[in-house]
């Protein structure tokens, strides 16, 4: 088991009350390891108590990098929402911490 | 013939970005064609609604102004950069109105485009708090006036890479259906939108950059095949390579086999990102279909206001008492019957920024926020007013009061909708500061 930031880089960014993670590995090597241990169920469950409604997950092979779609986790989003970080942009370096 | 690549900059990610950074863009890359600077995020409209609303000749973000004139001298000294902005918001004609009168007082001969028609409130009102709705228009408009030799653009409410493919469109002389063309300018203002994010910024590596204080902002250089380059003027801080355009390429997006655009729908499933030299990139493969045959339109709608108040607290037991002082100012409230509409305590320092995600922490000083939201502003007055008593009343430990009392501020939401294309025509105006 390894940090995925270990292995990936990120960066995350809001679109209304939903935001994205791209996720990019630093290998090519590694890009399966990412399709196959990074799954739409682990990144819900992770920021499961941020309450989004649901987690999609596309892939870009091309590049070695996955973008999930976290829908409804911004809590009504940037100017609605009362939490600190009400636009999402601390979600991607958080991603990074989880154990793969 | 193929013409020579065009080179297009962005000096401005975002209403508060630091000033001064197209003279520095345009100084330092003298060659630049275009530069772009970038004024509207999702909730600009309402402050520029509430600027106009006070004086009905604002509502167009002022920054702006000093931005252009600061490029007078580098004009004077021969530079040929054309600016291309969306900083005219609700009001791009006083944005230009204005901008003559001053180039008027300094006998700057220049020639200004508005694009507006992308204000569609009188359409949409669907609910009596939409104080804003705007179209988001695409680059056709920004083409006609190039055209007619503007050399500055303003507009109100633009797809952000619109800004960036228009001077492509209008430099290369790409049809509005050569969709693989329009795909590569679509991706190349993506990349440069954010300024300095694909220079270094917000880098997953950060601490691994060299020089962030004087960072470069970035320069495309767009080849007419639709291949371009990523980069940054030489001897500026920052850094430009493979990550740093993957890391940009992938924010803020959604199916990346469909990003729409009022242009053109892209695709990102054929790109490749390749370092070529030192904060050299190179970018392939833009792929693009029909755009969609609605446009998107941002919506705000007045929702009240909110307040966050700040305290430190130091000590053992640091977040027990932390969270036990944010629930006394809450219960207070309660007791007055003004309790607020939504409330959220979050105890900084702790993990509560990312909730369950990232493991707990244990510490001994602690950042309490109080986050209320309501409708009353007596509601908002009264919570200003209960941070102080904890001095006495709260735990010891506790610093952080010579901020004041908190203010609070209007709270406007956001909603994406959509409208037919069909329903809404760009219009241009041409101004000139000799005239």
């Amino acid at each position: 088991m390894t940090r995925l930031g270990d292995i990936a880089y990120a960066r995350s960014g809001d679109k209304g009350n939903s935001a994205n993670i791209g996720v990019i590995a630093r290998d090519p090597a590694h890009y399966q390891t990412l399709v196959e241990k990074l799954t739409e169920e682990r990144v819900i469950d992770y920021f499961k108590e941020l309450n989004p409604s649901q987690v999609k997950r596309y892939l870009l092979p091309n590049l070695h990098a996955l973008n999930f779609v976290l829908e409804d986790i911004l809590d009504g989003g940037g100017s609605y929402s009362l939490r600190y970080d009400a636009q999402g942009k601390a979600l991607g370096q958080a991603l990074l911490e989880i154990e793969i | 013939m193929i013409p020579k690549p065009l080179k297009v900059g962005n000096a401005q990610a975002f209403w508060g970005d630091r000033p001064g950074a197209a003279f520095h863009l345009v100084s330092q890359q003298p060659d630049l064609n275009f530069v772009t600077l970038d004024y509207l995020a999702e909730v600009s409209m309402s402050i520029m609604a509430i600027q106009r609303e006070k004086d009905f000749q604002l509502g167009y973000a002022q920054d702006f102004i000093q931005e252009a004139l600061s490029l007078v001298p580098l004009w004077q000294a021969g530079s040929q950069v054309k600016v291309v902005t969306n900083a005219g918001g609700l009001n791009p004609v006083g944005c230009a109105e204005r901008l003559v009168k001053e180039f008027q007082k300094l006998n700057v001969y220049k020639t200004i485009g508005v694009v507006y028609g992308d204000d569609v409130l009188g359409i949409m009102k669907n609910r009596s708090s939409e104080i804003t709705a705007n179209a988001y228009l695409g680059a056709e408009g920004i083409v006609e006036v190039l055209k007619k030799g503007a050399d500055i653009v303003i507009t109100g409410r633009i797809a952000d890479p619109s800004l960036t493919l228009a001077p492509c469109r209008y430099h290369f002389g790409w049809n509005e259906d050569q969709y693989d063309l329009l795909a590569a300018g679509t991706i190349a203002g993506h990349l440069i939108e954010c300024g300095t994010q694909v220079t270094g910024g917000i880098a997953t590596d950060w601490l691994t950059i060299e020089d962030v204080v004087e960072i470069g902002y970035p320069v495309v250089e767009m080849n007419a095949d639709g291949t371009f380059i990523v980069t940054k003027a030489k001897g500026t801080g920052g850094c430009v390579n493979e990550q740093t355009v993957k890391e940009q390429l992938l924010y803020e997006i959604g199916n990346p086999e469909r990003y729409l655009s009022p242009d053109v729908t892209v695709s990102f499933l054929d790109l490749s990102v390749k370092d070529l030299e030192e904060n050299r990139v190179l970018v392939k493969g833009a792929k693009g279909s029909a755009p969609p045959e609605t446009l998107k339109v941002s919506a705000t709608f007045m929702g009240g206001f909110k307040c966050e108040g700040f305290l430190a607290v130091v000590g053992k037991d640091a977040e027990k008492k932390a969270r036990r002082a944010g629930e006394i100012v809450l219960e207070r409230l309660e007791h007055l019957g003004l309790k607020p509409e939504r409330s959220l305590i979050e105890c900084l320092g702790t993990g509560d920024i990312v909730k369950g995600a990232l493991p707990h922490i244990s510490t001994y000083e602690v950042l309490l926020r109080i986050a209320i939201a309501d409708s009353r502003i007596e509601v908002m007055e009264r919570f200003s007013k209960e941070i102080a008593p904890l001095v006495t009343s709260g735990p010891q430990g506790v610093t952080g009061y010579t901020s004041g009392r908190p203010k609070p501020i209007k709270l406007f939401r956001y909603q994406a909708q959509e409208i037919p294309k069909q329903w809404v025509r760009h219009q241009t105006r041409i101004f000139r500061s000799q005239e």
